[in-house]
């Protein structure tokens, strides 16, 4: 009995797991549907093609919505980024150029993101309306320094750096689908295993509980936006590179399919437990979706729908056996066990107690 | 009996003032508290009791006026809620001292953690003095309450017994008790109680706030009165009874009311 219990539990605090059985569950669905295309690895190496920015972009999002915060502004940044990193690579004929550009990119996000952290943390503007006010204005100064128009770095082909960040590994896998696992992977540390995750934690599920407890709230919020800033800006030159051209509405489509991948992951919207890990499925649901469902051969007109279904399902999903949330099944599980369990427990303080 | 304490403070706060804007919170607070000493601040509403809190615990400095803290002089450009820590001061609200979606291993050690190089936290580490403070100076046993377990799933006794048993590890020497008990069944506020009158043994001071004079009149060696922003009143534990302290403060209570009834 208590062995099933443990086994059950220990499956539903493993982070992302459900959202993980959803994305297996719906290609799953694709190769019965659709197996001419979901029998071939195409179609696989064109999600790690394709995910990857609006994941990165996600994964940031992730951190800041744990911290009971929002960021609307970030399509702005990739736009902005990728106009930086061609402008500075069409402009300067040189070896480093490339470089200067990522430079020159990553400091423009860093920039957005500290302005929008001053507004939020500073001045206390709520971040839903200081980032919605940065994402027009940064998206318009895009279009003004672009002069609405695109820029095309065909040529950044031939650089170490194209191999760098969006190159196929092996002549296969896009390197900027091990950039995506990377982020994931490094984020998942900051945020669980690191003073500043659990700054984020804190301030997330109770500001006022963080500061009396020591934690700068508005230093975590402005390194939190900055560093979004820089990871959108990150998204934005993985993309950028991968197109091999700049075009300023570039990132506007990754508003809201970012954030649902978020949602998909498991985090709270109230902020104070996000997953990593959730996050990384829930992109690559997302990311398949509209792909998947098209090649299933049913009009596209349904794709919406179907869209709009999984993610409840997955949400729902997530309420139900997520980590915490397991109570109703849990419940009963202690029900069932409550005596066996309480005397397990004294049993194991009372050894506790001769041994210290 | 000399009391050794005497004359030795936890804390002395001289004249102090405090201003939010116009608004006077706390006018010539003068006070101390002993190094072993239970000190009940009593007040009304809006009285100045959590402004005192927050100033002793750095979260904002007061306007004006001094502070020493176990005979340290307090620079106030330079205090904070960490240095306040470091100082021996732990704070514990009614409802802002833990993080409610957290395990209780974070609750403990959130705000000064054990870390590894880069700023990494040593989860073990963080565990295995979570659970011993939890079995020793707490004393959860056999509730099923482990340091996975998540403040949500505590009753609000357990949780302010997380919370003064954090205190008492940091080695406070000084806990302050912000309205502990407040929304507690009879059961939970004796389990808080309890937790206080180990703070007397573990020989620390302690200023405890509650609006149950009743709770107050147990655990407390001496009263402070305070009334919008001034103090009106020490009195010791053994020079009022329970019924006086009642009298005195409902007296006090009316006559603040005719005189403000005087003036219109
Ligand atoms: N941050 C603040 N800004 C402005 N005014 C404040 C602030 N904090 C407290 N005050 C004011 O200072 C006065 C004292 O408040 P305080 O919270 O110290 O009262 P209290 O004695 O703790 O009352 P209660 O028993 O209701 O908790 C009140 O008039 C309150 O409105
Ligand atoms: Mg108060």
């Amino acid at each position: 009995m208590k062995q099933r219990r443990s086994i059950l539990a220990t499956l539903g605090s493993i982070e992302g797991l459900p959202v993980l059985g959803i994305l297996l569950l719906l290609y799953g669905a694709f190769l019965i549907t659709a197996p001419s295309v979901f029998t071939k690895h195409r179609i696989y190496m064109s999600f790690l093609q394709t995910v990857p920015p609006p994941l990165v972009l996600g994964l940031g999002l992730t951190l800041v919505i744990t911290a009971g915060e929002i960021d609307l502004s970030f399509p702005a940044v990739v736009a902005l980024s990728g106009f930086a990193f061609s402008w500075v690579f069409t402009n300067f004929d040189t070896v480093w150029a490339p470089w200067a550009g990522v430079a020159l990119a990553l400091a423009a996000g860093a920039l957005v993101g500290f302005v929008n952290g001053l507004l939020v943390a500073k001045v206390g503007v709520p971040s839903i309306m200081a980032t919605l006010a940065s994402q027009f204005f940064w998206y318009g100064v895009t279009i003004l320094l672009a002069g609405g128009l695109q820029l095309n770095i065909k040529e950044v082909e031939e650089t170490v750096m194209h191999d760098i960040f969006t190159g196929r590994i092996f002549g296969l896998i896009p390197a900027q689908a091990l950039w995506g696992l990377g982020l994931a992977i490094f984020l998942w540390f900051i945020l669980n295993r690191h003073t500043f995750g659990e700054s984020i934690i804190f301030v997330g599920d109770n500001p006022n509980v963080a500061q009396v407890m020591g934690i700068n709230v508005e230093i975590t919020r402005i390194k939190l936006f900055t560093l979004m800033g820089v990871i959108a800006a990150f998204a934005g030159l993985l993309l950028t590179i991968e197109m091999n051209v700049f075009f300023p509405t570039q990132g506007q489509s990754f508003l809201l399919s970012a954030m649902a991948a978020v949602f998909i992951g498991g985090t709270l919207i109230s902020g104070g437990k996000g997953s990593v890990i959730g996050t990384l499925w829930g992109s690559y649901i997302i990311g398949s979706l509209q792909a998947g469902v098209v090649a299933t051969g049913v009009t596209s007109y349904w794709v919406q729908s179907v869209m709009g279904f999984i993610m409840i399902l997955a949400v729902a999903l997530n309420v139900v056996i997520g980590e915490g949330r397991l109570s109703g099944v849990s419940d009963a599980f202690r029900r069932w066990t409550s005596s066996s369990r309480s005397h397990v427990t004294k049993t194991a303080m009372e050894t506790n107690d001769t041994a210290l | 009996m000399v009391d050794d304490s005497a004359h030795s403070y936890a804390l002395q706060m001289i004249d102090v003032n405090k201003y939010f804007g116009p608004v006077c919170a706390l006018k010539n607070i003068s006070f101390d508290v002993g190094s072993n000493e239970i000190v009940g601040l009593i007040g009304d509403n809006g009285a100045g009791k959590s402004t005192i809190v927050k100033i002793l615990t750095g979260v904002f400095p007061p306007t004006s006026g001094e502070l020493y803290i176990g005979g340290r002089k307090v620079d106030f450009r330079r205090y904070s809620v960490q240095k306040a820590h470091r100082y021996g001061i732990e704070t514990v609200y009614q409802d802002k001292s833990l993080g409610e979606k957290q395990v209780l291993w974070r609750n403990f050690f959130i705000g000064r953690e054990i870390t590894l190089p880069f700023g990494f936290i040593d989860v073990k580490k963080e565990k295995e003095i979570a659970n011993e403070i939890m079995i020793n100076t707490i004393g959860f046993r056999g509730k099923g309450i482990t340091v996975d377990s998540k403040v949500s799933e505590l009753s609000g006794g357990e949780r302010q017994g997380v919370a003064i048993g954090r205190a008492m590890h940091f080695q406070a020497d000084l806990i302050l008790l912000d309205e502990p008990t407040v929304a507690l069944s009879l059961k939970e506020v004796r389990k808080v109680l309890n937790f206080v009158h180990k703070i007397k043994e573990g020989g620390r001071a302690c200023i405890y706030i509650s609006h149950d004079i009743h709770d107050v009149y147990e655990i407390s060696d001496r009263f402070v009165i305070i009334d919008r922003g001034e103090i009106v009143a020490s009195i010791l534990k053994q020079d009022i009874s329970l019924k006086d302290l009642d009298k005195f403060l409902l007296e006090y209570a009316h006559g603040m009311k005719d005189k403000a009834e005087d003036k219109s």
